[in-house]
């Protein structure tokens, strides 16, 4: 009998939650709220007076530390030849390890001013640890909160995080002007 | 007569051996189950010989998802490893990025300031009642009920985004660091954990009503697949599976490791060791986890959130350290040693998953079919976790 | 000549009515199971969803018809026909309305329970005609459940027959116009439980889909089945629902009748509750196991229904 009566009680339940609202939001009608505490794929941040300048020092440490080697970044010290980039080094079998699995440092380890002249994330790779973020010096990476992505190929998810900045900052640029 | 072919084509080495190793007498079939699931079980296979209805013999078959997460120990340094704990068991990463950060740190003499240790115990708690509900969603929906996976989500939906606040992500956290976490709680954490909590204690009682109470569902767990206790220490099975045959066997009570000696909680043990003592267990461990946020809620000091004092690069002296954490599936343990580089010279993972998946093969001979999918059911496996 | 045209009419309206049934009953599934789990369900096909079934028929028999190797070509293409052909005669005897009547024949009951026995016989058909052994145990199993059930089915009809004096529907659902209180239900509650579980379980509803839900290894006698021949299957599940369904509207609940305005109105009403209940059963329970199942049919339905039936021969004499 007392089984009988758990049926009963089921049936409540589910009645009961069959008259309540549904809890689907309904993309895209609907979108989620909580997107900027998400982490999204990294991001330059800018100087506080020149929004297409990045804070980057070129110390590569977030080159580094990354687990899966999604960040490449080019950059030269004003007055000399553009450096050879560390990554002419690595084999492309080598793509899922990190960079100091190949023992080679790339880490700056002096104090000489370096110009930021490329900086590439392939998202493809990347698995939004944040371990360059927390890495960096001077605080000049920051995640995004792009979450509506979608590619039809690889070539989609490798981003030119410069490109990027410049676009944010001509952005807000016409914004300002209008 | 033709020639029998000198290599078998009949399935492939798996399946030739199982039958080589003995048809019983009789009529009997084998065939598998998986690697491919209804379920989310993972990518499990299990060769069984039926005998009509009755299971005569179960073997599982491993390494569909072995991602040779021990290998890149090796290869990464410690700090690059860190992602990879979130992946070994995403759903209760926060377990497994513990026992790593605990290993090193207890390799390194590192300490931990007691507002991280306490954000560690919340963090985990909350992944343990979400890992609990994903195990209780699934394992009514592999007998055949449709909604309560549906509900569990919803629950499960709250708390990944209250999770997402501190650390970034919904399921494959990377949020422990050596010394601490990586981000602070905020105030929108705490009120949403607290209205969380709120919430949970009516939802459980529901959850009670639709399921567990259910004289169809107790059909199907009561007294099958019973567990003697000396079956389980063979196997070294932990976590419910263990709990759930009677032994109060908890790391965070037996081994206390953080903060874990200042709450005040019960380990729930079952009695027969069947499948719907280890349902028991598990329901009535979400509920010891939600007493144990609270009191953490209530005790949490201020302070850092991190140890200052961490080196850059990490590179523990020589030596080795186990280091063991309750999950929600057992007891998870990280070996490790290092030889003073910056890479771990070995870095061992004992997945508890493991050691239970193979009373299956023990416990499934002599059941119907329909059994041994609700013994498996009631293990808890998470099958990436088994693989590494 | 009249009844013939009668009968051709009758056909065609009910054929047009479980079709069309088919489409909305498959929609209002995915509705009910979508709000149970809070949840829209179909909506992007159509306003709501409401073209989904339409797409879903489209795409059944858009599919290639396939058949396995070996298997017997009569029998595999047979089960579905023979699932889904006695459909429209089980409805035929069915008042559903005072005047909308396809046969008016005095052996009803007897009509309705012989042909939706063939479903058993389409269920052996599929499962030895599939050349699988996954596909015959479940097809076994089904059978085993289908004919267990029967008995319990026939004996809480007969509970009916007896108090009513008759096998004709008609004569029922007149029994029954006297007023809510009338209504079958009220005088035998028991049968009615009974019929209505039994109902479940030969229509493979949930909880007792065991045969068609095994999900680990036999996906029921319907394995080899793809396209069009699914598709069948399918509807023929949906049209027993529904005739066992306005069986149990016109034994148990007064049929057309209803304590104002009467007519077929009030029959649709309560064959449509009735499928909303077992609708609400489905995403309520997880799944019977086999022996349980027969365990509750044969040490618990077959007793109860026989003590109801002698309890009912006995106060009918005892009041005559």
């Amino acid at each position: 009998m007392k089984g009988l009566w758990s049926l009963i009680v089921g049936l409540k339940v589910t009645g009961k939650e069959f008259c309540r609202p549904w809890i689907t939001v309904h993309y895209p009608r609907q979108e989620v709220t909580n997107l900027d505490t998400f982490r999204g794929h990294i991001d330059l941040v800018p100087v506080l007076d020149d929004p297409e300048k990045p804070l980057c020092i070129v110390c590569r440490r977030c080159e580094e530390v990354c687990p899966s080697s999604c960040i490449r970044i080019e950059g030269h010290v004003p007055g000399e030849e553009k450096e050879a980039p560390v990554r002419q080094l690595l084999l492309v079998s080598n793509i899922m390890l990190p960079h100091s699995a190949a023992r080679e440092p790339i880490c700056a380890t002096d104090k000489t001013l370096r110009v930021l002249d490329g900086f590439s994330l392939n998202y493809n790779l990347c698995s939004l640890c944040g371990l360059c973020v927390q890495s960096c010096p001077v605080s000049s990476l920051t995640f995004s909160s792009d979450v509506y992505l979608a590619g039809a190929s690889r070539k989609d998810f490798e981003f030119d995080l410069l490109q990027r900045l410049r676009d944010r900052a001509g952005s807000t640029k016409l914004k300002k002007a209008a | 007569m033709l020639d029998k072919p000198s290599c078998s084509l009949d399935g492939d080495y798996y399946s030739s051996r199982f039958s080589e190793l003995g048809k019983g007498e009789g009529d009997t079939l084998i065939l598998n189950l998986g690697p491919q699931h209804p379920s989310t079980h993972g990518v499990l296979r299990v060769i069984v010989e039926l005998d009509g209805e009755y299971v005569r013999r179960a073997e599982p078959v491993l390494g569909y998802i072995h991602r040779m997460h021990e290998k890149m120990g090796e290869v990464k340094t410690y700090v690059q490893y860190l992602p990879n704990m979130g992946r070994v068991d995403y759903l209760h990463a926060l377990a497994w990025n513990w026992a790593y950060v605990g290993a090193v740190e207890k390799l390194m003499g590192l300490a931990v300031p007691s507002r991280a240790e306490y954000i560690r115990v919340i963090t985990c708690e909350l992944n343990r009642i979400c890992s609990h509900l994903l195990w209780w969603g699934a394992y009514v929906l592999d007998l055949g009920g449709f909604t309560p996976i549906l509900y569990a989500f919803d629950d499960r939906e709250i708390l990944m985004d209250i999770l997402q606040i501190p650390t970034g992500s919904r399921l494959t956290y990377c949020y422990y660091r050596f010394g601490g976490v990586s981000a602070d709680l905020t105030e929108t954490f705490l009120t949403q954990t607290r209205n969380f909590i709120e919430r949970f204690k009516t939802r459980i009682p529901m959850y009670h009503d639709l399921v567990t109470g259910n004289m169809i569902l107790r059909g199907r767990c009561e007294d099958i697949g019973a567990l003697p206790v000396e079956m389980a220490r063979r196997y070294g099975a932990t976590g419910p599976v263990l709990r759930g045959s009677g032994v109060a066997y908890d790391v965070r009570r037996v081994e206390p490791y953080s903060v874990y000696d200042q709450f005040d909680f019960d380990i729930p043990v079952g009695k027969n060791g069947d499948a719907m003592d280890r349902y028991d267990v598990r329901m009535a461990e979400m509920e010891q986890s939600v007493r144990i946020i609270e009191q953490a809620l209530n005790q949490i000091p201020d302070g850092p959130f991190i140890n200052p004092d961490v080196p850059d690069r990490i590179l523990p002296p020589k030596g080795e350290v186990y280091f063991a954490v309750e999950g929600a599936r057992g007891k998870i343990g990280v070996y490790l040693v290092s030889d003073g580089t910056a890479r771990p010279y070995r870095l061992k993972l004992r997945a508890p998953g493991f050691s239970n998946l193979h009373v299956f093969a023990e416990l499934a001979q002599g059941t119907i079919l329909a059994d041994a999918v609700s013994i498996l059911g009631s293990l808890d496996l998470v099958i990436p976790e088994i693989d590494r | 000549m009249l009844p013939l045209v009668h009968l051709i009419v009758a056909l065609i309206a009910i054929l047009t009515f479980i079709a069309l049934n088919g489409l909305i009953l498959v929609y209002v599934e995915r509705k009910v199971a979508g709000f149970i789990q809070r949840r829209p369900g179909p909506f992007e096909v159509g306003p709501h969803g409401l073209l989904q079934p339409l797409a879903d028929a489209l795409k059944l028999v858009g599919k290639q018809l396939v058949m396995p190797r070996g298997a017997d070509r009569i029998l595999f293409w047979v089960a579905p026909l023979l699932s889904f052909a006695p459909v429209a005669i089980c409805l035929l005897p069915i008042p559903f309305g005072p005047h909308l009547l396809g046969l008016d024949v005095n052996l009803g009951l007897l009509l309705v329970l012989a042909f939706s026995g063939l479903n058993v016989l389409a269920l052996c058909l599929a499962g030895w005609g599939s050349n699988n052994k996954y596909a015959l145990l479940g097809a076994a199993r089904a059978v085993a459940q289908s004919v267990a059930y029967e008995i319990p089915l026939l004996l809480s009809v007969l509970c009916v027959a007896f108090t009513c004096g008759s096998l004709s529907f008609v004569d029922i659902t007149a029994s029954q116009t006297r007023g809510l209180l009338s209504w079958n239900v009220f005088s035998q509650p028991l049968a009615f439980l009974i019929f209505f579980v039994s109902a479940l379980a030969e229509t493979n509803r949930a909880p007792f889909d065991l045969p068609e839900a095994e999900s680990e290894l036999t996906a029921g006698f319907h394995t080899e089945y793809s396209g069009m021949g699914f598709g069948l299957f399918f509807l023929a599940e949906y049209s027993y629902m529904i005739v066992v369904s306005a069986v149990a509207s016109v034994l148990f609940l007064g049929g057309w009748s209803g304590p104002f305005f009467s007519g077929h109105w009030w029959m649709l009403g309560k064959i449509y509750t009735l499928i909303l209940i077992m609708m609400w059963f489905r995403w309520t329970y997880p799944r019977v196991r086999f022996d349980q199942l027969l365990n509750i049919c044969w040490k618990w339905l077959i007793p109860l229904s026989l003590i109801n039936l002698l309890g009912t021969a006995l106060i009918i004499n005892l009041v005559r």
